[in-house]
């Protein structure tokens, strides 16, 4: 993974009501308190967040913990109150709207938790939008659409409009709607909530495989926690519009900074949470049953090494790091780390 | 005391003191202007009166004889409009029934001739099918067959050009001020107030104006068309627009769609279906107006049911009437149906595979048009075959007449001497001054100061345009009217609500009812009761009934279920389902029922003036005749006030009665 931030967040406010850029001039950091008072709704309070190219960054918080807010700020469908984004090396606040239609027609794509797919426009042509938009020929925008749905699952249903197909299928067409500008930044608003839970864990599969073919860089909203520790790279955790913790799921699972991270990390299962690197010992064994990734997690090896009589040895870029044992793997399972 | 009697609140004492107050004055009115020998008190000083008629009347004059706006007239502006809208509707009119020609009178030389009938029934046909299927095919074909066969065409067709020529203006026009408002809070705020006076001034009221404006003639009535239809696709536009997803538009936006792009090809598509249902009602109110318009000159459907009247042509006022009705179900059902089309897959294949109906129709038009020239009978109808009804209709309503008329005249007696007279005797004589702060006061008391002192101001205008005893008459019809449709409507609601097969018969037939243009109310009416405030009455409840009806059943069918089976599982009897559930819970939809029925009452009302009633509807008319556009516009501005306040009086009960039940 680089390391380079594609989207600098500092320090964003969204505020509503009358008096909000009032009160944010005369105190540039208001508590809950004195937003209450001056009758103002704090959505996002002082966000700072970091998004690292080719990362999966999911927001998680509950319904009204300004994560929707958040993610509108970041492609500026909401116009923060004060605060500095920049996206990709250039101020995305001070964008003038046709630098920002530009911004948007090439380098952003969104998926939206109602699928928000045009009525009256079929699979094609709904996939194909975008680039209607910044007036490509037909020719080349069906091509380039027919792909995206081919990329989807959904080829062979081309001509059906949204009306005629089921949720899931209507967020696949969303997803190849977003997909065919070939953006460098996705933002995802809670794609998979509309869903039933079977559904949802099927298209939560099919967006981990698309992501390992496209590499792209994910902002990722969820008010579901699993969803969140099953797709991040790192997680922002939000309550009340203030960001509470920002982490890997990992990290989330074993040092919750505050009581409410630790609300929800409780009874995460940790096995699907902790990688092999992370319970590993020295190595100290003469001989060893196998070989796992060090960025496995326990649930996958679990088997594998409780099975097993000897050690197994925890690989990264093709050394070994340090050996994992069966006990060290029912500690996990069990809940003792 | 409040242990004694706990119903007895605040609110109950306020109502009771300001009725008993205002039926006291009522009563003694005359009595107190003798005794104190003060005219004003029933009769506002006429030297007082405001000069409105006067301004208004030379306004008009200085507009059309010297108004200057640098590069053009005030008149050139009018004719400019004039030539916008006579030029399609004259190509139409060429097109449906003149024929095109060139020079005039005797020298007249036939270009080519009118569409035939039979490529006219095609072509609605084809729109049918398109919008639907064949069963709307059929109905559309066989109504407009209906109109061939009974003689009616000619006057269909001049109807149909109207209706062709101002419901594309009225629609685009009302899209477009619509989308302005969208984009526009500002324009939005200050087109709010114009619509409510648009959608309130009686048309008689304009009429006058315009036919200053634009003389007397179809460009006139097409104008006023126009401006009596647009308002609904304007709100209808405003509303579709706000209803499309935030994430549609969202999606939009993140697609890097420019501002127009959001405009055309994310919000409109999006919106079609209900931008439709506003299309659906400006083509019928367009009908209707086009009806109603008749009288200044332009022709159609309207004049002959009008003429017939005149002539006591009962048979051939009928006849023309029906013609009337089924226009109106044809372009109604056509047009509904294209607010529910489904999107369909284009075809593939050559122009006549891939166009099959239009190829259809232009094939049937040419033929017909080459057809026409030798065999009269494809191009014209043959009057030989037209049927008439006309004097079936006259004998059955002399059979009516001649076997039920102590009936009638007795039903009409009763209800004259127990319910009119009184109720217009006890309106009659409220004094204007405390009829002002009584009407004040009870806004005040729905709605807060605000509502109460624009209620009393508005009252003071009528009163001091000299219009008070004729907004007396106009409030006591109108509420007469408006209660009698209530009880009407409101049980007959509730019977569609709680027995679905009924509910079928009842709703479809109220729809029906409010697709009739206004005017049509009039025709039985009249040659049952003849004219007079009875007649008037009945008419308006025709008119204002379905409201009624389709508010209160569609408030009970809204009832959340989970609240009836809370009630069935507590042991309620059906009837204390219905009283105790139901009705509270639905009584917000029936306020709103209330609230058109009675703006539906007051644009009848004037429409009833036609048949003798002595009210503003008159006074309107009168105007009309007398082509004194300022005395047409005051009295059309008061009808529009009491619109208003009836309005905001009713929508404010019906907000506190949501505000109450937490909807």
């Amino acid at each position: 993974m680089s390391t380079s931030v594609i989207l600098d967040c500092r320090n964003v406010w969204k505020l509503y009501g009358a008096q909000a850029e009032s009160l944010l001039a005369q105190n540039p950091a208001p508590d809950a308190e004195m937003l209450k008072e001056a009758g103002v709704i704090g959505a996002v309070r002082a966000a700072n967040v970091q998004i690292l190219k080719g990362e999966i960054f999911v927001i998680m918080g509950l319904s009204g913990s300004g994560k929707s807010t958040l993610v509108r700020c970041l492609s500026r469908l909401v116009e923060p109150t004060a605060g500095e984004i920049e996206f990709d090396g250039q101020d995305l606040l001070r964008a003038t709207d046709a630098e920002l239609i530009e911004i948007r027609r090439k380098k952003m794509g969104m998926v939206f938790q109602q699928f928000a797919l045009m009525p009256h426009l079929t699979v094609l042509e709904n996939a194909a939008f975008p680039l209607e938009v910044q007036g490509v020929d037909r020719a080349t925008r069906e091509t380039r659409a027919r792909e995206m749905v081919e990329l989807v699952g959904l080829k062979g249903r081309e001509g059906y409009h949204p009306r005629e197909l089921s949720g899931g299928q209507q967020q696949r067409v969303g997803i190849a709607r977003s997909l065919v500008v070939e953006p460098d930044l996705w933002f995802l608003d809670e794609p998979f909530s509309a869903l039933d839970p079977l559904i949802r864990r099927e298209m939560q599969d099919e967006f981990l495989r698309l992501q390992s073919m496209l590499k792209k860089t994910i902002v990722f909203i969820t008010h579901d926690f699993d969803e969140a520790i099953r797709l991040a790279d790192r997680i922002a955790v939000m309550k009340d519009g203030v960001i509470e913790q920002v982490a890997t799921p990992e990290e989330l699972v074993r040092n919750p900074a505050t009581d409410y991270v630790a609300e929800f990390t409780r009874h995460v299962a940790r096995a699907k949470v902790f990688r092999a690197r992370s319970v590993m010992e020295p190595l100290t064994a003469d001989s060893f049953a196998g070989e796992v990734a060090h960025d496995a997690t326990i649930e996958d090896i679990a088997a594998q090494v409780e099975g097993a009589d000897a050690p197994f040895r925890v690989m990264r870029d093709g050394a070994a790091v340090g050996q994992i044992t069966a006990r060290a793997v029912i500690d996990v399972l069990v809940g003792r780390v | 005391m409040s242990r004694v009697m706990p119903y007895i609140t605040r609110n109950t004492v306020f109502w009771v003191v300001l009725f008993a107050l205002t039926w006291l004055l009522s009563r003694n009115s005359f009595a107190l202007y003798k005794a104190l020998d003060a005219r004003w008190i029933i009769r506002f000083p006429k030297k007082y009166e405001l000069p409105l008629e006067g301004w208004i009347s030379t306004f008009l004059d200085w507009l059309v004889n010297t108004a200057n706006f640098w590069l053009f007239t005030f008149r050139d502006l009018t004719r400019a409009i004039a030539v916008v809208i006579e030029v399609p509707y004259q190509v139409l009119r060429n097109l449906l029934i003149e024929g095109f020609q060139t020079g005039l009178g005797e020298q007249a030389v036939q270009l080519a001739p009118s569409m035939s009938w039979i490529a006219v029934i095609a072509v609605v046909v084809a729109v049918g099918h398109y919008a639907r299927n064949w069963a709307l095919a059929g109905l559309v074909g066989l109504c407009f067959l209906y109109l061939a066969v009974f003689g009616q065409w000619e006057s269909a067709m001049i109807t149909l050009a109207s209706v062709l020529v101002a419901v594309p203006i009225g629609a685009v026009g009302g899209l477009a001020l619509g989308i302005l408002a969208y984009r526009m809070p500002w324009f939005d705020r200050a087109l709010r107030p114009v619509l409510d006076l648009m959608q309130t001034v009686p048309v008689f009221a304009y009429l006058v104006p315009i036919l200053i404006l634009f003389g007397f003639g179809p460009v006139s009535a097409l104008v006023a068309t126009i401006i009596y239809a647009m308002p609904p696709m304007v709100r209808v536009t405003i509303l579709a627009l706000r209803a499309v997803p935030a994430e549609i538009v969202e999606a939009g936006r993140m697609a890097g769609c420019t501002a127009r792009q959001i405009t055309w090809k994310v919000l409109v598509p999006s919106a079609t279906p209900t931008l439709m249902v506003g299309v659906n009602q400006v083509i019928m109110l367009t009908l209707n107006m086009v009806i109603i318009a008749s009288m200044i000159g332009a022709g159609g459907l309207g004049f002959d049911v009008l003429s017939s009247l005149r002539r006591l042509d009962i048979g051939g006022g009928i006849e023309a009437g029906l013609a009337i009705v089924v226009m109106a179900i044809a372009l109604d059902r056509a047009s509904q149906a294209f607010s529910e089309r489904k999107y369909s897959e284009p075809r593939s294949g050559n122009v006549l595979q891939r166009h099959p109906w239009s190829g259809t129709v232009v094939l049937v038009v040419l033929g017909t048009f080459i057809l026409g020239r030798f065999v009269p009978a494809v191009q014209t109808y043959p009057e030989a075959l037209t049927i008439t009804t006309s004097p079936f209709w006259s004998a059955a309503m002399e059979w009516v007449n001649v076997n039920f008329f102590d009936t009638f005249e007795a039903i009409k007696t009763v209800l004259l001497k127990g319910l009119l007279l009184p109720v217009k005797k006890f309106f009659a004589g409220i004094p204007w001054g405390w009829g002002i702060i009584a009407v004040g006061l009870i806004a005040w008391r729905v709605n807060g100061w605000r509502l109460g002192v624009m209620a009393a101001l508005l009252m003071a205008f009528i009163a001091a345009s000299g219009l008070w005893a004729k907004a007396m008459v106009t409030i006591y019809l109108c509420g007469v009217s408006v209660l009698l449709a209530t009880l009407i409507g409101i049980p007959l609601g509730i019977w569609a609500a709680e027995r679905p097969r009924a509910g079928r018969v009842i709703l479809g037939l109220m729809d029906t009812l409010q697709t009739l243009p206004s005017f049509v109310y009039l025709i039985p009416v009249v040659m049952l009761f003849r004219v007079g405030d009875f007649s008037a009455m009945i008419a308006v409840i025709l008119y204002a009934l379905a409201p009624a009806v389709r508010y209160a059943a569609h408030g009970l069918r809204e009832v959340p279920e989970q609240l009836v089976e809370a009630g069935q599982m507590a042991g309620c009897t059906p009837g204390q389902l219905l009283w105790r559930v139901k009705l509270p819970l639905a009584t917000p939809q029936i306020l709103l029922g209330l609230n058109q029925t009675i703006m539906l009452a007051l644009s009848m009302l004037v429409i009833t003036a036609l048949v003798g009633t002595r009210d503003l509807g008159q006074e309107v008319y009168i105007a009309l005749t007398k082509a004194n556009a300022g005395q047409g516009i005051v009295a059309g501005l008061s009808v529009a006030f009491i619109a208003i306040i009836a309005d905001r009086i009713v929508n404010a009960l019906a907000e506190g009665q949501k505000r109450r039940l937490g909807i």
